[in-house]
C-alpha cells in the first residue's frame, strides 16, 4: 500500500472526526504511518469541520498542502466546495448529495449553490466526481448517523486495503450498540461505483 | 504496543507511565481531553479532579508533590496566567515529587481569545520547557520531564499546541513505573517551602545556579539533536514546526530543540557554524530567535516567518519561495477557492437555555458585559447582545466599572455557572462591598458545556460524571456575598426571564437574575416538537430574532408583504417552545404526535 493524503469535511454534529479517526487507524493498520489533524473547538455547535489524515511510510506534516489531496469525502455538498483548493486534477472527490443549510441561507440572507454550480466547481477541481445520496442510504439502513460510514465504503474501495481491516477499524470507534448498523453502511458505500 | 494517540491522550499517557499520582486541571480548549483521558483510562490508579480554576489546580498539585506524590497539572494558554502566581513559587521550593505544568497553546486562536505566547513564561519563571513535535514525542517527553523535575528538584513546563493536543499520531506503548518514593509524614522543611523573604533569596541563588546545570545538561540531552543534511541551509526549530519544516525543507539541516529552555550555547553555536545561512522557524514571538542572536549568533526569523497565526507548511512553501530560500513548488496546480459560499458559524444549538436571555437583552438593547462560554454565542448575529469578552470572570469586574463610570443607563453581565465559581465570586464580593449598582445574570446551565461538559463546584457529579459530588447551591452562595436582590427564573420562559431581568434592573444596588435550564446538549430530552401554522404566519419574521437553527424560511409566502413565512425542521427542533413564546400570532404550536 503507497501512502494516501485525504481531507473529510462536513458540519458540526455529522461525525467528521470520528469517520476521520477510523481511517487514520485504518492506515496505522495497514502498517503505514498515519497523522490526522482536525479542527474541534465549537464542532458540535453546527460549524464547518474539516480534517486532514496522511498515510505514508513516514508522514511529515500532519496537515495537507494545497493541491496534494487524493481523495476529499464531504458529508456535504457546500463543505466539499470550500476544500476544493487542495485538490488536483487527478484527485476523488466522494461528495455526499444532502444539504445542510447554513443560518444565513435558512433565514433567507444569502443563497445556497445550486446542483449546477456544486457540479461545475467539483467536476473542474477533480475529474473524478461520486456523488450520491447517503444520508438516504443511512436512513434506510436505519441510522442516519452511519451516513459517513457510507461514504468511508466507498472510500475504501479506492485503495488495496482489505475490507476486514476497515471493519476492525470501525469496530473500534463505534458505540458496540451501533456496530451493525455501521458495517451494514459501510458494504453499502462499497458497493456504489 | 502501538496506538494512535491524540498528542492529549498521549500526554495522559506518559504522565500515567512515567507514575503520576495526581492530576488536576481547569477545562479549556485545546487541552481538555488530558484530564479526561486520565480520568477514563488511568482513574482507578491515578487521582483525577477538574479544580475550581488554574491557580487551585496548581496549588493541589504542588500541596501534592510537596507530599511526595508525582503530580501533573493542565491548563489551557490563557489558563497559565491564572495559574502563574503559583507557578512561580512552585519553582523556587521544588518538590519531594515530580511536578509538571501542562499547557496547551492555541496558535491560530481556534478557540481562545488571544493568541499569547506562553514561552515566555518559561524564561520569566526560570521553569525548565519541554515541547513535543508529535504524539509520541509527547508522551516520551512527558517521562522526560518528570525526571528532570526530580533530578534537578523543579517544576517543569511542557508546552502543546493545538495541532500537537489536538493531532493523532502512531505511538508505541510502555508501561507505568510506580514512584519509589513514599512519605510517612509531610515536610517540616521551612527554608525549602516557605517562601518568605529570607528564605526566598537564597532560593533565588539556587534557581539561578540550577538553570546553568540545566542548560549545561541540554547541551547532551538526546532530544536537542541536530541532523546534518545540506549546508547551505540551517534550520533551528521545535514543537510542531519541526513537523512542517521537515515537509518543506527535507534538504535542510535541522537543529531540533526538544527542551526549549533553557536553550544548549554551544550545541547552536556549532550548529550555526556549520552551515552557510540559519533560519529560526517558530510560531508566534521570537523566543528562541532573541535568545539566539543574543548568543550573537547571526540568523533571520520573524523577519520572514510573521509572529501571527500559524506557520502551516502551505505558509512556510510561499514564504520559501518568496524569499529565494526554494526555487520549486512541489505542489501540484490547485484550483481557485470559492469565496463566495455563505459561511456556517457556530450557532447556539437548539433548545439552548441562553437563548431567551440574549432574546432579551437583543430586545431591550442592554448594555452588556460578557465573559467565556458558550453564551459568547450571544455576540453572533441575530442578537449582537454580548458587547465585551475578554477573560474568565472578567463580565462582573467591568460591570463594576461600568457602574463607576455611570453612564445613563441600565446595564448587566452574563456569566455562566463554571465561569462564576472559577473566577466570579471575588469581583461579586467586590461589587457588594463597593455598593455597586448592576444586574448580574448567572446562566445556570449545570455543567462546563462549551469546553465538553466538565463538572464543577455548583454540579452534582464529578469527572467524567459518573460519581455524585456535593453541589453548592448558587442562589444561597450569592446571598450570603450579600446580594440583596436575587431572583431565580427559568431560562425557557421568555416572559420570565424578561421580568425579572426589569425588576433587576430597576433595583438600586447589585442584583443576580440566576436563569436555571439545563444545556441540551447534556440531558438531549426532546418531548415534544414545534411546528408553524402556515395559515397563521404572517412572515413577520419575529421567530427569526431567537437564532434558533431549526427555524428556517419555508417556501410560503405572505402575498401582500412578499416576505416568505417560516417553517421548523423537525429533525433539528429540541422542543423548547421559546420560539413559540415568541410569535406574536400564535402561529407556532407543539406538533400532535
Amino acid at each position: 500500500m503507497k501512502g494516501m493524503n485525504f481531507m473529510i469535511v462536513g458540519v458540526g454534529g455529522q461525525g467528521t472526526i470520528l469517520v476521520s479517526d477510523i481511517l487514520a487507524e485504518v492506515g496505522m493498520l495497514a502498517g503505514l504511518d498515519s497523522k490526522k489533524s482536525d479542527i474541534m473547538g465549537l464542532a458540535v455547535r453546527g460549524g464547518s469541520v474539516s480534517s486532514h489524515v496522511r498515510w505514508a511510510e513516514k508522514v511529515g506534516s500532519p496537515m495537507n498542502m494545497l493541491g496534494t489531496v487524493d481523495v476529499l469525502m464531504a458529508s456535504e455538498p457546500m463543505e466539499a466546495m470550500r476544500a476544493v483548493e487542495y485538490l488536483r486534477k487527478d484527485s476523488t472527490v466522494i461528495c455526499n448529495t444532502y444539504r445542510v443549510q447554513p443560518m444565513l441561507v435558512s433565514t433567507g440572507q444569502a443563497e445556497y449553490p445550486s446542483e449546477a454550480e456544486v457540479a461545475r466547481c467539483l467536476g473542474d477541481a477533480s475529474s473524478r466526481v461520486i456523488t450520491y445520496d447517503a444520508t438516504a442510504k443511512s436512513l434506510e439502513i436505519g441510522n442516519v448517523k452511519t451516513m459517513n460510514i457510507v461514504l468511508l465504503g466507498t472510500l475504501s474501495t479506492l485503495t488495496d486495503i482489505a475490507p476486514e481491516i476497515w471493519e476492525q477499524a470501525i469496530t473500534k470507534y463505534v458505540p458496540a450498540k451501533a456496530l451493525e448498523k455501521n458495517i451494514a453502511a459501510f458494504r453499502a458505500g462499497r458497493e456504489v461505483k | 504496543m502501538k496506538a494512535l494517540l491524540s498528542g492529549n491522550e498521549a500526554i495522559a499517557r506518559g504522565a500515567y507511565e512515567a507514575g503520576v499520582q495526581v492530576v488536576t486541571g481547569y477545562p479549556g480548549t485545546p487541552s481538555s481531553e488530558i484530564v479526561e483521558t486520565c480520568a477514563k483510562l488511568y482513574g482507578d490508579e491515578v487521582y483525577v479532579e477538574w479544580s475550581t480554576n488554574e491557580k487551585v489546580a496548581m496549588d493541589a498539585a504542588a500541596g501534592a508533590a510537596y507530599s511526595g506524590k508525582r503530580a501533573m497539572v493542565t491548563t489551557k494558554q490563557v489558563g497559565m496566567n491564572v495559574l502563574m502566581d503559583s507557578l512561580m513559587y512552585s519553582v523556587y521550593t521544588g518538590a519531594e515529587a515530580g511536578l509538571v505544568v501542562v499547557t496547551a497553546d492555541d496558535p491560530g486562536l481556534f478557540s481562545s481569545q488571544n493568541e499569547q505566547d506562553n514561552r515566555w513564561y518559561s524564561r520569566l519563571a526560570k521553569i525548565p520547557t519541554l515541547e513535543p513535535a508529535d504524539s509520541q514525542e509527547a508522551k516520551d517527553f512527558m517521562k522526560l520531564a518528570f525526571e528532570l523535575s526530580e533530578k534537578f528538584d523543579t517544576s517543569v513546563l511542557f508546552r502543546s499546541v493545538m495541532r500537537i493536543s489536538h493531532c493523532k499520531t502512531v505511538v508505541e506503548l510502555e508501561d507505568r513505573q510506580e514512584n519509589p518514593r513514599n512519605l510517612e509524614k509531610f515536610p517540616r522543611n521551612l527554608p525549602k517551602y516557605n517562601c518568605t523573604a529570607m528564605y526566598a533569596k537564597e532560593m533565588h541563588l539556587m534557581i539561578e545556579e540550577k538553570i546553568k546545570r540545566i542548560s549545561e545538561y541540554a547541551e547532551t540531552l538526546p532530544i536537542n539533536r541536530v541532523e546534518w543534511n545540506d549546508k547551505k541551509l540551517g534550520i533551528i526549530t521545535s514543537g510542531v514546526c519541526y513537523a512542517y519544516v521537515k515537509e518543506v525543507f527535507p534538504n535542510a539541516s535541522v537543529l531540533k530543540l526538544g527542551l526549549t529552555y533553557p536553550l544548549p550555547p554551544r550545541m547552536i553555536r556549532d550548529f550555526a557554524a556549520g552551515v552557510e545561512k540559519v533560519l529560526v522557524v517558530e510560531e508566534l514571538d521570537p523566543i528562541l530567535e532573541e535568545q539566539i542572536k543574543a548568543m550573537g549568533v547571526d540568523c533571520v526569523g520573524k523577519e520572514y516567518f510573521p509572529p501571527c497565526f500559524e506557520l502551516l507548511p502551505d505558509r512556510l512553501m510561499d514564504i520559501a519561495l518568496e524569499k529565494g530560500l526554494l526555487t520549486e513548488d512541489p505542489r501540484r496546480q490547485s484550483t481557485q477557492p470559492v469565496d463566495t459560499l455563505p459561511p456556517r458559524s457556530p450557532v447556539l444549538c437548539a433548545g439552548c437555555p441562553h437563548r431567551s436571555t440574549y432574546y432579551n437583552l437583543a430586545k431591550m438593547d442592554i448594555a452588556c458585559a460578557g465573559d467565556i462560554g458558550c453564551y459568547n454565542l450571544g455576540a453572533q448575529p441575530p442578537f449582537r447582545a454580548q458587547h465585551t469578552m475578554g477573560a474568565m470572570g472578567a463580565s462582573i469586574g467591568q460591570l463594576h466599572g461600568m457602574s463607576i463610570a455611570g453612564l445613563p443607563e441600565v446595564r448587566v453581565c452574563t456569566i455562566g455557572d463554571s465561569t462564576f465559581f472559577h473566577s466570579g465570586l471575588a469581583p461579586l464580593a467586590n461589587m457588594v462591598h463597593n455598593e455597586s449598582r448592576g444586574c448580574v445574570i448567572l446562566m445556570d446551565n449545570y455543567t462546563t458545556a462549551m469546553t465538553g461538559h466538565q463538572d464543577h463546584p455548583g454540579t452534582d457529579y464529578k469527572v467524567l460524571r459518573t460519581n455524585k459530588a456535593r453541589k453548592i447551591e448558587i442562589e444561597p452562595l450569592v446571598r450570603a456575598l450579600g446580594v440583596k436582590m436575587v431572583k431565580t427564573v427559568n431560562a425557557f420562559d421568555v416572559k420570565e426571564v424578561e421580568e425579572g431581568l426589569k425588576e433587576c434592573l430597576a433595583y438600586d444596588g447589585p442584583s443576580v437574575l440566576i436563569t436555571l435550564g439545563a444545556c441540551f446538549q447534556l440531558s438531549k430530552k426532546i418531548e415534544c416538537t414545534y411546528e408553524v401554522d402556515p395559515a397563521k404566519c404572517i412572515a413577520c419574521q419575529q421567530c427569526f430574532k431567537a437564532g434558533c437553527p431549526a427555524i428556517m424560511v419555508s417556501d410560503e409566502v405572505n402575498p401582500k408583504t412578499g416576505k416568505k413565512k417560516s417553517r421548523i425542521d423537525p429533525t433539528l427542533c429540541a422542543g423548547c417552545s421559546i420560539c413559540s413564546q415568541i410569535c406574536p400570532v400564535k402561529a407556532i404550536s407543539k406538533k400532535e404526535a
